[in-house]
């Protein structure tokens, strides 16, 4: 492995040598030219694996039959956009026309209601995820730096982390619908109930892995770093703020890397199994519709579940960059 | 009668997983104000644990500590400790570290600006001020222990506790740092007990030298009276009769009487000279 990297380390002088570039430029130019080699083989790959498995709606889509169906749904969100520009535009001329010809006519407005679109869908699922996150984050960080401070309250709480963390959230999705119908009775909704069951149940999964990490995290705070605080008598908010907080960060960041992941993967199965709006839904409804077409656009589903996937994580690691205090580290 | 400090029948047991542990057995030691005391003895016998119930960080099973006529049990600023690795937070600058502790102790009393100025005035002390806006990842080891110990001075303590605080430095830094605290000590009278395992470094600084005896159940072996006149040399010094035959006494007490317990080669010795003290071999022969 050493050799390996010298010889890497050769390769990259010498072409930066030879060409005039710095180090650096030659060797972001190598990672990229490699990454475009892995995507490359991987759309071949899977091209020709997929000429090769016919189903009964036609032949597994390659990435040719993804493309000319990302241009698909495309058009489709605008044909959808001009409808309901058309829709508009009709109901206030009706009204217009209604109000001329009697002054206290009673007019009405009507909501738009066509197919949810697939960018739609996509942003209810980011929606979903990311108010089912928060509310868990705002409470595993606190419960986790509470668990970790007080031996007592740990071991009173740990028995039934333990219990819950292994329980997949699909498990709690019945309950949790039927607790939402039962007691989030309005007449005027803020929130849909589908928006919430689907929040609810992304919360339940996001609160293990942060609530565990912050315990571990607050627990391994330097000990000589307590006794300064404890010489210095600092009050216990200022004692968490200070010096429990900062010592806590990298863990917390990884509880709360691994709960949105897992939040997000468990989301679109929610959606899938609930019926509740979203890309789950989305795949589902393709998978019901069975044209020739669906494959094709489950296929941009899962493509771009995996990249929003990934896009949220660089998120979070952005974030924990910002609010970290040791700016050498290595994130990854 | 000038009892400032006074240690008096302390003892200690640790509970571990062998039964209990006894590592102090009625130790006494009465210290004057603006005394500087050391602590030396072999590795592993206890004088952190005296160091730390004095800080109020352990709790003594029996006896107790009391600082100006009260009992002191639990931890405050006016037993400053200075760490022996720093403990600095790494997430504040030289600064604010210091700021923290001087905000804690001082708030109310001290208007913002005069906050800044002490804050400045400190750093001042341990020759700091180059680089108060540095992270402490930033500065060298000896850097971290001058600010560590600014962040004590800072807080006005009575008594400034320290465990062996050069004990992680070369030789070079330890000197100049012994220097400073000399001079520190010279101008604002502290009262210190420090831990070393530097003989030389005990009789350079301190006014007296308390030994203590082999663990388990150890306790105050020898106390030596250091009358070298001060301020002191430390070339002139090393070729003093005095100071020689006090260190003599120091090393026969620390070799003779009580020879290592385990008289294994891994366990940290008593420094005869300077060498690399960041021996990490902690609780050496508690099981023993
Ligand atoms: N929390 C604890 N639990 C059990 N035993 C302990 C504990 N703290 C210290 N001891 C034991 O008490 C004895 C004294 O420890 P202490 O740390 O005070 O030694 P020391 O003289 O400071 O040693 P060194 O010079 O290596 O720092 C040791 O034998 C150690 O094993
Ligand atoms: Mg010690």
């Amino acid at each position: 492995m050493a050799n390996a990297s010298v010889i890497q380390g050769n390769f990259i002088k010498m072409v930066s040598h030879k060409s005039g570039l710095s180090p650096t430029m030659v060797n972001s130019l190598r990672t990229g030219i490699l990454s475009l080699i892995g995507i490359l083989t991987f759309l071949l790959v899977w091209q020709s694996t997929a000429n090769n498995i016919d189903t009964s709606l036609g032949q597994f889509p390659g990435p040719v039959q993804v493309y000319e169906q990302i241009g698909n749904l495309v058009s489709d969100y605008q044909r959808e956009q001009e409808r309901e520009a058309a829709f508009y535009e009709r109901q206030e001329e009706r009204n217009a026309r209604r109000l001329a010809e009697d002054p206290d006519a009673e007019i009405r407005f009507r909501e738009y209601t066509g197919q949810p679109t697939f960018p739609a869908q996509i942003i209810t699922s980011l929606k979903t995820v990311a108010a089912g996150f928060l509310l868990a984050t705002v409470i595993a960080i606190p419960l986790g730096i509470a668990c970790g401070l007080s031996e007592t309250l740990y071991s009173a709480i740990n028995p039934v982390i333990q219990l819950f963390k292994p329980v997949s959230p699909l498990a709690w999705l019945p309950l949790v619908t039927m607790v939402v119908s039962a007691v989030y009775v309005s007449d005027d909704p803020m929130f849909a109930k589908s928006f919430l069951n689907s929040a609810f149940t992304v919360a339940l999964c996001c609160l293990w892995p942060t609530v565990i990490n912050t315990t571990v995290g607050v627990g391994s705070v330097n000990s000589d770093l307590i006794n300064v605080s404890r010489v210095l008598q600092l009050p216990t908010l200022k004692h968490v703020q200070k010096i429990v907080i900062p010592s806590a960060i990298p863990f917390i960041f990884t509880g709360l890397r691994l709960s949105l992941a897992t939040g997000w993967m468990v989301l679109i199965a929610a959606e899938m199994l609930a019926q509740n709006p979203g890309l789950g839904k989305f795949i589902w409804d393709e998978f019901q519709n069975g044209s020739s077409d669906s494959l094709g656009r489950i296929m941009v589903a899962v493509l771009t579940i995996g990249f929003i996937g990934f896009i949220l994580d660089r998120l979070m690691l952005f974030a924990q960059h910002r609010v970290s205090w040791d700016k050498s580290s290595v994130l990854k | 009668m000038n009892r400032f400090l006074d240690i008096s029948s302390v003892g200690i047991e640790f509970n571990t997983d062998s039964g209990t542990f006894r590592a102090l057995d009625k130790v006494n030691l009465s210290i004057k104000q603006g005394e500087f005391v050391s602590l030396i003895g072999h590795s592993g016998c206890g004088k952190s644990t005296v160091l730390n119930i004095v800080a109020g960080l352990l709790e003594a099973t029996e006896g107790g500590v009391i600082l100006e006529g009260k009992e002191v049990n639990t931890p405050g600023p006016d037993r400053a400790v200075v760490f022996q690795n720093h403990a600095l937070l790494p997430w504040m600058t030289v600064y604010q570290n210091v700021e923290l502790a001087v905000k804690q102790v001082f708030k109310g009393q001290k208007s913002k600006s005069e906050i800044h100025d002490w804050i400045a005035h400190n750093l001042e002390l341990v020759h700091m001020s180059h680089a108060i806006h540095k992270m402490p990842h930033e500065i060298s080891g000896g850097m971290k222990q001058r600010v560590g110990i600014a962040r004590c001075l800072a807080m006005q303590p009575k008594v400034l506790l320290m465990d062996e605080p050069f004990g992680a430095l070369d030789a070079l830094t330890r000197a100049h740092l012994q220097d400073s605290l000399m001079e520190i000590q010279n101008d604002l009278g502290n009262t210190v007990i420090m831990i070393t395992h530097d003989v030389d470094e005990a009789v350079l600084l301190s006014d007296r030298i308390v030994m203590m005896t082999n663990g388990p159940a150890a306790s105050i072996g020898e106390i030596l009276d250091v009358d070298l006149p001060r301020p002191r040399d430390r070339l002139a010094l090393s070729e003093s009769p005095e100071f020689n035959q006090i260190r003599n006494r120091a090393l026969r007490f620390l070799y003779e009487k009580q020879k290592f317990p385990g008289g294994g080669s891994r366990a940290k010795k008593p420094r005869l000279e300077a060498v690399d003290g960041a021996s990490e071999s902690k609780s050496a022969s508690a099981a023993a």
